[in-house]
Order: structure tokens, then C-alpha cells, then sequence
């Protein structure tokens, strides 16, 4: 890999770059590390306090729940990195949901293709939002929100009031949501999938380190011949396509889709996305910490269920988490840069 | 700036697009510029209108505050809890005002002391308000208000010799206190410097945090009122009043032309958008057009406001270019 990325800084002494280089991946290493073992601590402490909590239905209840958003949050940290961000995919999951059921119902279709169907539709909205993002070179935020109502609107409009019931699906597309292989369940089995593919392109791929390199610096990266719009364009597509996924599972686990499913979706997304350590402000992060921060708010909910706190505390203390887990991370930040810039002074 | 260049600008053309749809409705469909009506769509987007003055001073700072209708519930919450447990209305109404403001200064400190980005914080917060407003009330509704204060609310009551409710009034005169501040003042033009470039503000000698965090609790304050307007409106005090009124808030200040990079807007063009959307809604409602339809125009308004005036830009860039290359005959 020898992007632009990993050149060191120019103020930086040559003979210790290693050095600053090695400190600055220990430190990221340690943001997920940090994650993992706050979702270690969690996990333990509430099985310790409820053993049910970790049954075979417990885990299968929490991976289950868990593989919708980490899904979502994998397509939204790609955009993210990009200094981008995408509003639109909880409509994008409502909108594919109810499409895909409206096309399986009373027929003999099977998982296979309502998910291709969840990814056609999902990667079509995103293409509209990327191309609006790319192309009309205007701010994401915008756009996406904009999105977010008209994908709405097309959803209510296409229900007509009207919902999808679990009855009229055919047994296959259920199964999807509900079976298992080797015991572990379909939908985080996908979700998984997804995620390591993901983590490898990114990781991997000059294109996918250039999607850092965007949300490090646009102009940087412009005057160092990356395809922006292109690239840009191309994560969007992603998000759009993976939230047509969720839609499809979506779909598969519930049964049961009415118009507007997933509304409200695309903060809790966001959070979860932010929670992993990866920046708003684009350029840092990875989609396993994404992943982890996903995992982290769904069992926080499970946890908080199984220890029979106040169900009404449940949003609070999601809130006052995710407010904490920023704060350390900017502490971490802060405490980096510093010591970076008193190693390059010596 | 040229004259013409002037007319194209999107506040501008949301100001004609606002003028238009009045036209059309009072051509087209009976009863809509009845007086009754008109006071009833203003009052339907009072907090709505309400917030997005201070709203509007947030993102030309190059701020956001995603956590207003969280904080308009937890108001509501707090008011309804209150009034279960017997206390007066009018006690009722400053404890509401400072949890807000006490809401406002967490957001605030939170993105000037410790330096994170507004978005994210206020996502947080957006969860924990809304969190809060149920643990005060859980799934209860207060609904039992006399009637003498719910009135305040209500367009049925309107300022005596004219036909704008209360709540409409209050954000007429607020509207002018904004745009003072906005347009007239150092203190506008400090807000348009932050936006523009933050640094170079601190540096020209302006107080960077104290004004982000200034605006954060007038946003919380106003918010929280906004959640006892809507409170008296509806009669009823719930923990999930305001759901996602936080997006319809930041779709109509946008739409008004307040750039979400920060720097660039006027407050009429964010007046202009939260009463177009307010008055084509009641438009669209009055000719059976179903809130689906409603809510995919309000997106591609949101849209349409974005890519105009880029698009206004790119046809003048090319077409000085290209008069730029013409021979001189």
C-alpha cells in the first residue's frame, strides 16, 4: 500500500516515522480493542447476573438482532470515511422491504432472489443519492435528507395503506430469516460475510484506500488524481446496495412489513457508526469497529431487557453511552497528537 | 452583487416560490386564504417555525442541533409530569425553559470544551433527551390542561384584531429579534465568520466558543418552549411529542438557502422556507393530496434547494467562459 495515506507527515523526522506510524495504528487498534472489551465486559456482566442471558435462544436472539444494524452500519461507514454521510437508509430499508415482499407474496420465490431484488433497489436509491452527491457537488446532508423524504413518500405510496403478512410469504423467504446452518443463523452469517468483505476491499484496495484518502483531505486527494466523484459515486452505490439487503432480511426476519418500517433507522445507524470510532469528520475508522459499535448498542438494549432494567431507561443510557464513547475517543485523539508532536520535536 | 444576480438567489426564489403558492391557493381552492385557515396552517408549523430561528443561527455558524425535538419532548414530559404532581402552570413554565437552557449548555460545552463535532454530539443527545423525557413520563399522556391555558396555544384564540394565533405572534416578533441579530449587527456578521472559516475567526479576535455555546442553549431554551406550545396545542403532554421533528426542522431551514457548510444564508430565505413548507402542506392537504405525496415534495423541495443555485452557478461559469473566448467582432 503506498497511498498518500501512509506517507509520513513532512514535518515528522524520517528515522522516526516508524515509530510514530507504529503508535498511531496501536492507538486505533486500541479504539476497537477498547469497544471489544467494553462488549466483553457487558456480555459477561450481565450473564454473570442472568445466565439466560447467554443460552443458545439468548445468543441467537442478540446475533439476530444485531445483524440488520451492523449491515447498515458497514454501508455507512464506507460513506462516512468519504466525509460523507447517508440519511437515507432507513427509508432505504423500508422502501426494499416492502417491495420485496410485495413481489414474493403469494409466489414461489426464494431467498435468493428477494435479496437481489433488497440490492437492485437499494443500490438504485444509492446511485440517486450518489449522483446527487457527486455530481451535483452538494452537500450530503442535504441531499440524503431530501432522499429520506421522497423514498418515504414512494414507500407509503407504493403500500397504499396496505401491509406485507408473514402468511402470504412463501416458506423459503421466511426460512431465511429464521433457519440456520451449523447453528449459527442465516442473517448474521450474511451480515459476517458482508463485513469481511468489506474490511478486506478497504484495507486491501488502492480504491478503498482511496475512499480514505477522500475524507482526509478532498483537496489533496483531488490534486493527487483520485477519482473523487467516481469514488464518491461508488460508496454510495454501496450503502444503497447493502440497505437493500437489511431491507430484504429486514423482510425475511419479520414477517410482517408495513409502510415506513426502519423510519427513525438512520440515526440509530449513525450511532452506531460514530460509536465505532469512526469520525464524522471522515478519513479514520474502520468497518469492524463500526461493526462492534452495532453490536454494542443492540446488546446494550438486550443486556438492559435481561437485567430487567426500566425499559424506559433504555434510550437514556444508549444517549449518555454514545456521548461518553465519543469523548474518550476525542481524549485519545488529543492525547495522540500530542505525543506524536513531542516525539517529532525530539 | 448584481441586480440580477440578486433575483436568482435561492432565498430570493423561495420568497417568489412562497408568493406563488399563495397565489395559486387563493386562485384555486376555496377557503384557503380564509383567515380561518391561514391561522390554522401558521399555527399547524409554530414550533416548527420557533426552532428554526435558532436553527438557523446554529448552521450559519456551521453548526447543527439534531437534538431539538428530543428536548421539545422532554419538555412536554416534564410539563405533563409537573402538572400531574399539581404544580402551577406558571411554575411549570420557567422549570421547562431551564432544562432546556440546562440542555442547550450540555450540547454546547460538549462540542466547544471538549471539541466534538456538533452532529455527533447532538445525536447523543437527541438519544438521551428523548431517553429522559420517557423515564420522566414512560408511555403516560397528561392530557387534563384548562382550557384558559391551552388556549394560549390554540389558533382558535387569536391576538385581538387580527387573525395570527398566539404562538404565530410570538414567532413574528422572535423572527425580527433573529434577523436583527443575523443582519444588523457585529454579532451576525461574527456568526457568518465562524461559519465561513473558524480559525481565521478566532483570530480576527471573535469569541468562538462563547458564541457556539450561546447559541446552543438559546437553541435548547427555545426548543423547550417550543415543547409546551406544542403541549397546549394538542392538549396532551407525551414522552414522544415532536418525534422527528428534528429532520423536518433542518429540511425547512435548508430550504430557506441556509448553506449547511455554514456561512452563507439570510434569515428571511429560512423564514421563506419554514412557511413554504408550512402553507404548501396546508395547500396540498385542502386538495386531498394524501401526506405521502406531501412528504416527497417537501424532499424535492429539499433537493431542488440544493442543486439550483449549483446548477445556476454552473450555466453562468459557462456562459462567461464562453463569452470570455468569443473574438470581438
Amino acid at each position: 500500500m503506498t497511498t498518500a495515506l501512509d506517507k509520513p507527515p513532512a514535518h515528522a523526522a524520517p528515522a522516526r516515522t516508524g515509530d510514530a506510524r507504529t503508535l498511531v495504528d496501536a492507538v486505533f487498534r486500541a479504539r476497537e480493542a477498547a469497544i471489544g472489551g467494553a462488549l466483553v465486559l457487558l456480555v459477561l456482566g450481565t450473564w454473570i447476573a442472568n445466565p439466560a442471558f447467554l443460552d443458545s435462544q439468548g445468543v441467537k436472539d442478540l446475533l439476530l438482532n444485531a445483524s440488520i444494524l451492523v449491515l447498515l452500519a458497514v454501508g455507512q461507514s464506507v460513506v462516512v470515511v468519504t466525509r460523507n454521510i447517508d440519511l437515507s437508509v432507513g427509508s432505504v430499508v423500508g422502501l426494499t422491504a416492502f417491495t420485496c415482499g410485495d413481489f414474493v407474496s403469494g409466489s414461489s420465490h426464494g431467498p435468493v432472489v428477494t435479496m437481489l431484488l433488497g440490492i437492485a433497489v437499494g443500490a438504485l436509491c444509492g446511485l440517486v443519492s450518489g449522483a446527487l452527491v457527486s455530481l451535483g457537488k452538494v452537500p450530503a446532508l442535504v441531499v440524503t435528507l431530501g432522499m429520506l423524504y421522497v423514498l418515504q413518500g414512494v414507500d407509503y405510496a407504493l403500500a397504499e395503506g396496505g401491509q406485507i403478512n408473514a402468511v402470504n410469504l412463501p416458506e423459503a423467504v421466511l426460512s431465511l430469516g429464521s433457519g440456520s446452518v451449523l447453528g449459527i443463523p442465516y442473517l448474521p452469517l450474511i451480515a459476517a460475510l458482508v463485513l469481511a468483505a468489506t474490511a478486506y476491499y478497504l484495507r486491501t484496495y488502492r480504491s478503498g484506500r482511496e475512499l480514505y484518502a477522500i475524507g482526509s483531505s478532498p483537496e489533496a486527494a483531488r490534486l493527487a488524481g483520485i477519482p473523487i466523484r467516481r469514488r464518491v459515486l461508488a460508496a454510495y452505490v454501496f450503502s444503497g446496495a447493502v440497505a437493500g439487503l437489511a431491507g430484504a432480511l429486514w423482510l425475511a426476519r419479520f414477517g410482517t412489513v408495513v409502510a415506513g418500517a426502519a423510519t427513525g433507522w438512520e440515526l440509530t445507524v449513525v450511532s452506531a457508526v460514530v460509536v465505532g470510532g469512526v469520525a464524522i469528520t471522515g478519513g479514520t475508522g474502520s468497518v469492524w469497529g463500526a461493526a462492534l459499535g452495532a453490536l454494542l448498542l443492540t446488546t446494550i438494549s438486550g443486556a438492559l431487557v435481561v437485567l430487567k432494567v426500566d425499559p424506559f431507561w433504555e434510550q437514556a443510557i444508549t444517549g449518555a453511552l454514545l456521548i461518553l464513547a465519543i469523548t474518550a475517543d476525542r481524549v485519545v485523539q488529543v492525547r495522540t497528537t500530542n505525543a506524536l508532536r513531542k516525539r517529532s520535536r525530539r | 452583487m448584481s441586480p440580477l444576480a440578486k433575483l436568482l438567489r435561492w432565498d430570493s426564489v423561495v420568497g417568489a416560490l412562497l408568493v406563488a403558492v399563495f397565489l395559486v391557493g387563493t386562485g384555486t381552492t376555496d377557503g384557503f386564504a380564509d383567515t380561518a385557515n391561514l391561522s390554522a396552517a401558521l399555527n399547524d408549523i409554530a414550533e416548527v417555525a420557533l426552532i428554526a430561528l435558532p436553527m438557523t443561527l446554529l448552521v450559519v455558524a456551521g453548526q447543527v442541533d439534531l437534538s431539538v425535538a428530543s428536548m421539545l419532548g422532554l419538555s412536554s414530559a416534564l410539563a405533563g409530569s409537573l402538572w400531574d404532581a399539581g404544580w402551577a402552570f406558571e411554575l411549570i413554565v420557567p422549570v421547562c425553559l431551564l432544562v432546556g437552557a440546562l440542555g442547550g449548555l450540555l450540547n454546547g460545552w460538549l462540542v466547544t470544551r471538549v471539541g466534538l463535532p456538533s452532529l455527533a454530539v447532538t445525536i447523543g443527545t437527541l438519544a438521551l433527551f428523548r431517553g429522559l423525557a420517557s423515564v420522566v413520563l414512560g408511555t403516560k399522556a397528561v392530557a387534563d390542561f384548562p382550557e384558559s391555558y391551552a388556549q394560549w396555544a390554540t389558533y382558535t384564540q387569536t391576538v385581538p384584531g387580527t387573525f395570527i394565533p398566539y404562538p404565530v405572534a410570538l414567532f413574528a416578533v422572535l423572527a425580527v429579534v433573529a434577523a436583527v441579530v443575523l443582519h444588523g449587527a457585529g454579532f451576525g456578521r461574527s456568526l457568518f465568520a465562524i461559519g465561513a472559516q473558524e480559525d481565521a475567526a478566532y483570530f480576527a479576535g471573535i469569541r468562538v466558543k462563547r458564541i457556539k455555546l450561546a447559541l446552543f442553549v438559546v437553541s435548547g431554551t427555545v426548543a423547550s418552549f417550543a415543547g409546551i406550545v406544542y403541549t397546549l396545542r394538542y392538549g396532551s403532554a407525551r414522552a414522544d411529542n415532536g418525534f422527528g421533528l428534528e429532520l423536518v426542522v433542518i429540511a425547512s431551514v435548508l430550504l430557506g438557502g441556509i448553506d449547511f457548510d455554514g456561512g452563507k444564508g439570510t434569515l428571511g430565505g429560512a423564514v421563506a422556507g419554514v412557511l413554504l413548507v408550512g402553507l404548501l402542506r396546508n395547500l396540498l392537504t385542502l386538495n386531498d393530496v394524501s401526506s405521502e405525496i406531501q412528504v416527497v415534495v417537501t424532499g424535492v423541495l429539499l433537493i431542488a434547494s440544493v442543486l439550483t443555485p449549483r446548477l445556476v452557478a454552473v450555466l453562468t461559469e459557462r456562459r462567461h467562459r464562453r463569452a470570455a473566448t468569443e473574438p470581438v467582432p
